[in-house]
This record gives structure tokens, C-alpha cells and sequence, in this order.
């Protein structure tokens, strides 16, 4: 294991940085479009509700891969040429942006109905007591979820290795390929997905024994 | 249009549907399996034995922690080195057992602390030993408590099959691929197709969880 690390840490240093890279991207992302479309789904609006609906749950429930592999061969022949990499970064943030939509729409629903009532009724609009009111007490409760889903989302990000994506999964199986020493690529490689995993997931949940 | 009449051809279709039942059988087996091990390492974990307990934990959190991927790499292309060679379906369903008995020893965990205390107290206080109790009083009502987090961990299981793409497995998403690999008209045919078999699958599954919980709550 030693031997891999010293000899190969150059790749395993840009894996493990593209790793974060996409991560963090896909994250950022689909914080935005998850959180759009969960205040859909709470809409009183009938059509925005549905919208919101059909996304989470097509979205939800089609494979990472087959959505990653859509960006990396169909869009490119048809539309626009994109390279591995930002081809998993799209299909990764359409992914996750499901599950967060999810875990914001909860996270809304559970702020109890006379929170929306009494700002409504200072004299904001719905708008600003989404904004100012319910959103903010929303996100304290998810935070928990959402880093659980950042946990997921680092793992995830190992579908990069599938379309080229210089993440850890794809240097790691460079490794393995020419050094034939599968056994400690890996377990390097596994050790390097842990470093940033693990601690998250523990913190995460403590923060959740907190919360309760 | 007429990519989308060609791309459908019967065989195609047969083709996919073969591939369907792979992804469905590596799934059933896997959570099946799983579904046992997981429990074990569940009650072990919860049981507070000494040293024993601790280090289950400790492997659950690290498999956990760990990409499928990099598990379904490791039995396919590592084990070999250690004198055994799994074949691409049996290697499948290896990797995603070890996978999902982590991930279904937590939900078992879960389940079992959210049974009140006073269950187990008051099945011991009758006379039973700890794994009566827990046989007999605590795992029943767990069980029921968890069926909404298994079935949504059985379709992120069904999802994940078609990683095992990787390493050659004959499933939906490799069966899709061949069929695309051979004509480049049929991509967008082929990626709409497979991913209508996955949705109708994990949404169906997810529809019916919702309603057996429904059941069991009222």
C-alpha cells in the first residue's frame, strides 16, 4: 500500500481533487435546483405542484449511471460536445437535486402551518414570509439530511469513472491497470474516499443526536 | 420517428427484457441475502456486546462510507488475487450484498431503538431471555417500523445494479448499451427505453410501500 502511495500519488492527489471538485459543483447545484423545485411541490398552485412532482420522481427513480451516460453519449452527438467530467457533474446534480428537492420539501412541510398563518398575517406576502419565515427555519432542520446526501453524493461521484471524469475511481483504476497490484489500489483508494466520508457522516450524525 | 420504429424491433425488445431480468434477479438475491446478513449485524451492533459490537459498528461505518463502486471493482478485479474468481453475476451480487448489509444493518439499528424500552423491560421481566425477547417482541414490531426505509433501500439496490455494468454483468443497462453500440440511430430510443423499465420498476415498488405502510399505520 505504501509502495502505491508513494509511487502514484501525483494521479491520486488530482482523483482525490477532482473528486471534491465535482462534488462540491454537484452539490452547490442541486442545492438550488433541489431547493426550486421543493417550494414547487409546496405551491398552492396545482400545475406547480405536479411540475415539482414529476421531476422528483422521475428523477428519483431512473439509475445515476443511465442519466450520467445520457450526457456523455447522446448529448454530445446531437447537441453540444462535453467532456466526461462535465458530463458527471451534470448527471450527478440532476440526481442529487432529486433527493434534496426531498429532503427540502420535508423540511418545509414540518414547520408547523402557524408559522406561514401569523406571518401572512403581519402583512407579508407569500413570498417574503417563504423567504424570511419558513425557509430559514426549513434549512436548519435539513441540514442533518442534506449532509447525508453530500455523503452520498461524494460516493456517487465514482460513476465519473465511467465516462473518463479524472476522479479517484478513474486514477485508481489507472493505477490498478498498470501496476497489477488491484488489491492495494483499491484499498488506497478506498482509504482516500473514507478520509472524506466518514468524518462527514459521524458529524453529521451528531448533529442529528442534537437536533432530537 | 422511424429510429424509434427500428430501435423497438422485437428482438431489441426481448433483448432489454432479458437484461430487465437480470438487474431484477441480481437485485432480489442481493437484498434477500442482505436482508439476512444486515439483520444479524444489526442486532449485533445494538446489543452493546463488548469489543464484539464495537468493531461491527466500526466495519458497517466503513462500508457504508465506501463507494459501491469501488466494492464491485474490488471483489471482481482483487479477489482473484486471493485464489478466487468469482464469475460477473455471482461477483454482482457479492459485492452488492456486502454493500447492502451495511446499509440495512443501520436501518435494522434504527428500527430497533425506535421500539419503546419499556418492550424489552417488560418482556425480560416475564421471563424470557434477551433473544426471546427480541425474537419474539422487539424484531415484529422493528420490522414494521422499517418498511418504508428497506423498500427505498431495495430500489437505490435496484438503481445501483446497473453499475455492475462494469464488469460485464448481462444486465439492463449492458444489454441497453450493446444494442446502442451497434447503431448509433438508436441511443436516445435506447436510453428512453431503459429508462421507463427502471422508473415503472423503483416507482411501482416505491407506490407499493407507501401503501402497505398506509395499512399498517391505520
Amino acid at each position: 500500500m505504501i509502495n502505491i502511495i508513494t509511487s502514484h500519488w501525483s494521479e491520486l492527489l488530482t482523483g482525490f481533487g477532482w473528486t471534491i471538485f465535482s462534488s462540491v459543483l454537484a452539490l452547490l447545484f442541486s442545492l438550488v435546483i433541489g431547493s426550486i423545485f421543493a417550494i414547487l411541490e409546496v405551491l398552492p398552485n396545482k400545475i406547480a405542484r405536479t411540475i415539482g412532482k414529476i421531476y422528483v420522481e422521475v428523477f428519483r427513480n431512473i439509475p445515476l449511471l443511465v442519466i450520467t451516460m445520457f450526457f456523455y453519449i447522446a448529448i454530445p452527438m446531437y447537441i453540444v460536445k462535453i467532456n466526461g467530467f462535465v458530463a458527471g457533474t451534470i448527471g450527478l446534480t440532476i440526481y442529487t437535486s432529486a433527493f434534496i428537492a426531498e429532503t427540502v420539501r420535508s423540511g418545509i412541510q414540518s414547520i408547523d402551518k402557524g408559522q406561514m398563518e401569523g406571518a401572512r398575517s403581519t402583512g407579508m406576502t407569500y413570498w417574503q414570509s417563504m423567504r424570511y419565515i419558513i425557509l430559514p427555519q426549513a434549512f436548519k432542520i435539513v441540514i442533518p439530511p442534506l449532509g447525508n446526501q453530500f455523503v452520498n453524493l461524494v460516493k456517487n461521484s465514482s460513476v465519473l469513472a465511467f465516462v473518463a471524469g479524472f476522479d479517484l475511481m478513474y486514477q485508481g483504476n489507472a493505477i490498478a491497470s498498470t501496476t497489477f497490484d488491484t488489491i492495494n489500489s483499491y484499498l488506497v483508494v478506498g482509504l482516500l474516499y473514507l478520509i472524506i466520508t466518514l468524518p462527514l457522516s459521524y458529524y453529521m450524525q451528531y448533529l442529528e443526536k442534537r437536533l432530537v | 420517428m422511424q429510429n424509434f420504429i427500428d430501435a423497438y424491433s422485437f428482438i431489441n425488445l426481448r433483448f432489454l427484457l432479458m437484461g430487465l431480468g437480470v438487474t431484477v434477479l441480481i437485485s432480489v438475491v442481493s437484498v434477500i441475502l442482505s436482508f439476512i446478513v444486515g439483520s444479524i449485524l444489526g442486532i449485533i451492533r445494538y446489543s452493546n456486546i463488548r469489543y464484539i459490537s464495537k468493531i461491527v459498528g466500526f466495519i458497517i461505518d466503513i462500508l457504508r462510507n465506501l463507494p459501491l463502486l469501488l466494492i464491485i471493482f474490488f471483489t471482481y478485479f482483487g479477489l482473484p488475487n486471493f485464489g478466487f474468481k468469482p464469475d460477473t453475476i455471482p461477483a454482482a451480487i457479492l459485492a452488492m450484498t456486502v454493500f447492502e448489509s451495511a446499509m440495512i444493518a443501520e436501518i435494522v439499528r434504527s428500527g430497533i431503538m425506535a421500539v419503546p424500552k419499556g418492550q424489552m423491560e417488560g418482556a425480560r421481566s416475564t421471563g424470557m431471555t434477551y433473544l426471546q425477547a427480541m425474537w419474539h417482541i422487539i424484531l415484529p414490531q422493528a420490522y414494521k417500523k422499517m418498511i418504508p426505509a428497506m423498500v427505498s433501500q431495495f430500489i437505490s439496490l435496484i438503481k445501483d445494479t446497473s453499475l455492475a455494468t462494469i464488469i460485464v454483468v448481462p444486465e439492463l443497462m449492458q444489454h441497453a448499451q450493446i444494442i446502442y453500440g451497434q447503431n448509433a440511430n438508436y441511443i436516445i430510443p435506447m436510453f428512453l427505453a431503459m429508462s421507463v423499465m427502471y422508473f415503472v420498476v423503483c416507482f411501482g415498488l416505491s407506490l407499493v410501500s407507501n401503501r402497505i405502510d398506509k395499512r399498517i399505520r391505520a
